[in-house]
């Protein structure tokens, strides 16, 4: 990682949604801060110029949902390997959720994942506390010292709470620090021991299926709990169209609630688990295709205010099974913008709607400042050519985990730098 | 979206049988044919062919069965084979050693053959994806998902009881949901050209849009057995009690036991079938199980001249050119 004080980033196509620039724009940094856009600042003489001509320009990524696997689960991959991964992917900031090993329930453990991942230097991993103590969903878990310790958003990963008592208290107990809390809708009644939606496909397949009501029932149910409670509520993840119409709705009644949607969701179906893909094995379960043109349709309306990874890697032995055996998740740091501007090329967003969806529409989520780049903001930047054509190969993946079904899909468009801080953490060959 | 079908080589020939999905009619109609000629087998003397002299079939159970692993034993047995049997408990590879490791080992026993059955969907797909290419798989029943000798067994029967299929109406009644066995006989009904294939159960027993699956859906018994040439009666397992599917059994017979009384809906000639292990008084009534429209024990012995052309089949195929 080289560390020039002064760059230029010259001819490149700046797209930055939160300062509504769509135009070829020069961008000055110095010191690891945007200190110029369009015209440099005074005395500005570049240590380093990335000539950017042909290319777009855009705030880094920020991804709502990435797991590094560190701690406990380093057999998976490592925050050395994940986030090289991120920097690969043009994301510069991501958040870890609290289901670590041990868990992201204490002080000590949120300043560990963040101090370690600040060392390793190539992206900024945000850590999202545990909601209940040990994720268990009985006691709470302290909040206020945790967001101390770093942690931006609070959540119980992926069990959500079964008791709508304590769901009511934590809420009300985040609201009164004005903290937000991720939840992912899903009753866990509901789904039971389901591995895929429950539809067509899981009938024919005899896989246990997830109904769509464990979602809707669960968005009922939070919803109603945001509005009673006052407390700020984002959806980690919806898979229903139902869902979205649900959202939509509490939006137009002012309700302070935001969502979020994996970037799979958008181009997978149930269909995809025929032949027992274990790497569409995900939770939620990829559903019909009513509801991933429904999730498009929230995310190009804003409904949806983000786009994630998702990133779960895994070891390959947790999907060499037979499929209900197999772990959910896919490994998709490297897919999430390659896959997003795959959305663009397919007419169901424009090139400053997607690139809204993975900088400024996650950063409002949470309140950050990242994920802009007027002057100065810091210089978080992705660089990419939106017309190269390439293919996904696991050879060329910097993730650990090899498990995702995009493998030798063709792409338009790749990263060519990215930086963080002013730091240049990935250059393509 | 159609697969590329794993379970025929590279000349189109069966090399393993893991669902009838897929399937066309004619190699449906080529197994019933074979099992004509080994039915003779079973009722000769000296009950053996050499067709699978010197082949190693392993029996691969991961789920307990006594019928369906008898069964498959008996038919490689007649053919000769020799036979391997694993019961292997579901503790047995959660407690370390993967599916895949198990595989590897047997593999290395120069097996030729696995004759699997597994407690979740997709298992024998996945052996099948991941065993040598010498190796041949037959799935003996995965989760809920298939259960191809069965459905085929009860194609057999039915053919020899009905003729042809085209102009036949079967009536499958109870828990289709949880039935491997009801999904493989809808698949191979339907591909036989049978002309109406009928399910009946409370909604709780039944996948989500059902009739996806080419069937006619009925809830009232009596109804849903009118006229029929055929009716499959399925297991009624005691858990569907406990996980609230079911109020009870008292109540689950009354409404979907088959009954001499019910059973006047169906036609004259109509006959019953059930795979097996039957719960009388529950889904069939004593009456009906012993009586003369009952098939369930030649179900039984079909079912070994079945798996006879099954097996023999998937390794014929290999021929010369792989081996």
């Amino acid at each position: 990682m080289s560390r020039p004080s002064n760059i230029l980033i010259a001819n490149g196509h700046l797209i930055d949604p939160a300062n509504g620039i769509d135009d070829t724009r020069d961008l000055y940094v110095v010191a690891g801060l945007v200190q110029g856009v369009g015209q440099p600042p005074a005395g500005f003489q570049p240590d380093l110029t990335i000539d950017a001509t042909g290319l777009v320009v855009c705030p880094g990524l920020i991804d709502l949902s990435a797991r590094p696997r560190e701690s406990g689960q380093e057999h998976k991959a490592t925050l050395t390997s994940e986030t090289r991964a991120a920097a690969k992917g043009g994301i510069t900031t991501f958040c870890c959720p609290p289901d670590t090993d041990p868990v992201i329930d204490t002080p000590a453990m949120a300043t560990l994942v963040r101090k370690r991942s600040e060392r390793i230097g190539y992206a900024r991993l945000l850590p999202v506390g545990a909601l209940t103590q040990g994720l268990e969903g009985n006691q709470l878990s302290e909040m206020a010292a945790l967001q101390q310790a770093g942690c931006i958003a609070f959540s119980n990963a992926e069990y959500p709470l079964a008791n709508t008592l304590v769901e009511r208290r934590a809420l009300e107990y985040a609201a009164t620090f004005n903290l937000t809390v991720m939840l992912r809708p899903e009753d866990r009644h509901l789904r039971d021991s389901g591995c895929v939606h429950e539809g067509p496909v899981a009938s024919r397949l005899g896989l246990p299926g997830i109904p769509e009501a464990a979602e809707t029932v669960a968005t009922a149910r939070d919803l109603a709990l945001a509005e009673h409670t006052g407390c700020r509520i984002h959806f980690r993840g919806l898979s229903t169209g139902t869902a979205v119409r649900m959202l939509a709705q509490a939006q137009n009644q002012r309700l302070d609630v935001s969502a979020d949607v994996a970037v799979h969701q958008l181009h997978l179906t149930e269909m995809d688990v025929e032949g027992f893909d274990s790497n569409c094995h995900v939770n939620p379960p990829l559903r019909g295709l009513s509801d991933r043109d429904t999730l498009r349709s929230g995310i190009s309306q804003g409904i949806i205010g983000a786009i994630c990874s998702d990133h779960q890697p895994h070891e390959p032995e947790a999907k060499e099974a037979p499929f209900p055996s197999t772990r959910p998740g896919i490994s998709g740091l490297e897919t999430l913008l390659p896959l997003t501007l795959r959305l663009v090329q397919e007419g169901v967003l424009t090139l400053p709607q997607a690139i809204a969806r993975l900088t400024s529409g996650p950063a409002d989520i949470l309140g950050l400042n990242y994920g802009r780049l007027g002057p100065g903001s810091t210089a978080d930047i992705c660089i990419f050519d939106p017309a190269r054509h390439w293919q996904l190969r696991k050879p060329d993946l910097y993730s650990a985990g090899y498990n995702t079904p995009f493998l030798d899909w063709d792409f338009t468009g790749q990263v060519t730098h990215t930086l963080l801080e002013g730091v240049i953490v990935y250059e393509a060959d | 979206m159609s697969m590329p079908n794993i379970q025929l080589n590279a000349e189109g020939r069966l090399k393993h049988f893991l669902t009838i999905d897929g399937f066309g009619r004619e190699l449906l109609t080529q197994i019933l044919d074979a099992a004509e000629s080994f039915t003779g087998v079973s009722e000769r003397t000296v009950k053996t062919v050499p067709l699978l002299r010197g082949k190693v079939i392993c029996n691969l159970f991961f789920e307990t069965s006594t019928r369906t692993r008898t069964a498959f034993e008996v038919a490689a047995k007649r053919l000769s084979a020799d036979v391997l049997n694993l019961n292997i408990g579901t503790s047995a590879t959660t407690k370390g050693e993967t599916l895949l490791d198990t595989l590897r080992n047997l593999e290395a026993m120069h097996v030729d053959m696995f004759v699997v059955r597994h407690q979740d969907s997709g298992a024998a797909h996945f052996i099948a994806r991941h065993a040598a290419p010498h190796v041949n798989v037959i799935n003996a029943g995965d989760g809920r998902h298939a259960h191809p000798t069965q459905a085929m067994l009860d194609m057999f029967t039915i053919r020899r009881h009905k003729g042809e299929f085209t102009g036949l109406r079967v009536a499958i009644v109870g828990d289709i949901l949880h039935s491997r066995v009801a999904r493989s006989q809808i698949l191979a009904l339907n591909t036989l050209g049978t002309s109406e294939v009928r399910v009946i159960a409370p909604r709780t027993l039944l996948p989500t849009d059902a009739r996806t699956l080419g069937v006619h859906v009925f809830h009232d018994l009596e109804q849903g057995i009118r006229d029929v040439d055929v009716i499959i009666v399925l297991p009624l397992q005691k858990e569907r009690m406990q996980s609230a599917l079911l109020p009870s059994e008292h109540e689950y017979f009354r409404l979907y036991g088959l009954t001499e009384e019910r059973l006047k809906a169906a036609k004259k000639d109509a006959i019953v079938m059930h795979p097996g292990p039957i719960n009388r008084g529950v889904e069939l009534d004593s009456e009906v199980a012993d009586g003369p429209r009952s098939m369930i024990l030649q179900q039984v012995s079909f079912g070994i001249a079945i798996r006879m052309v099954v097996m023999s089949m998937a390794i014929g195929s290999q021929g010369a050119a792989t081996r």
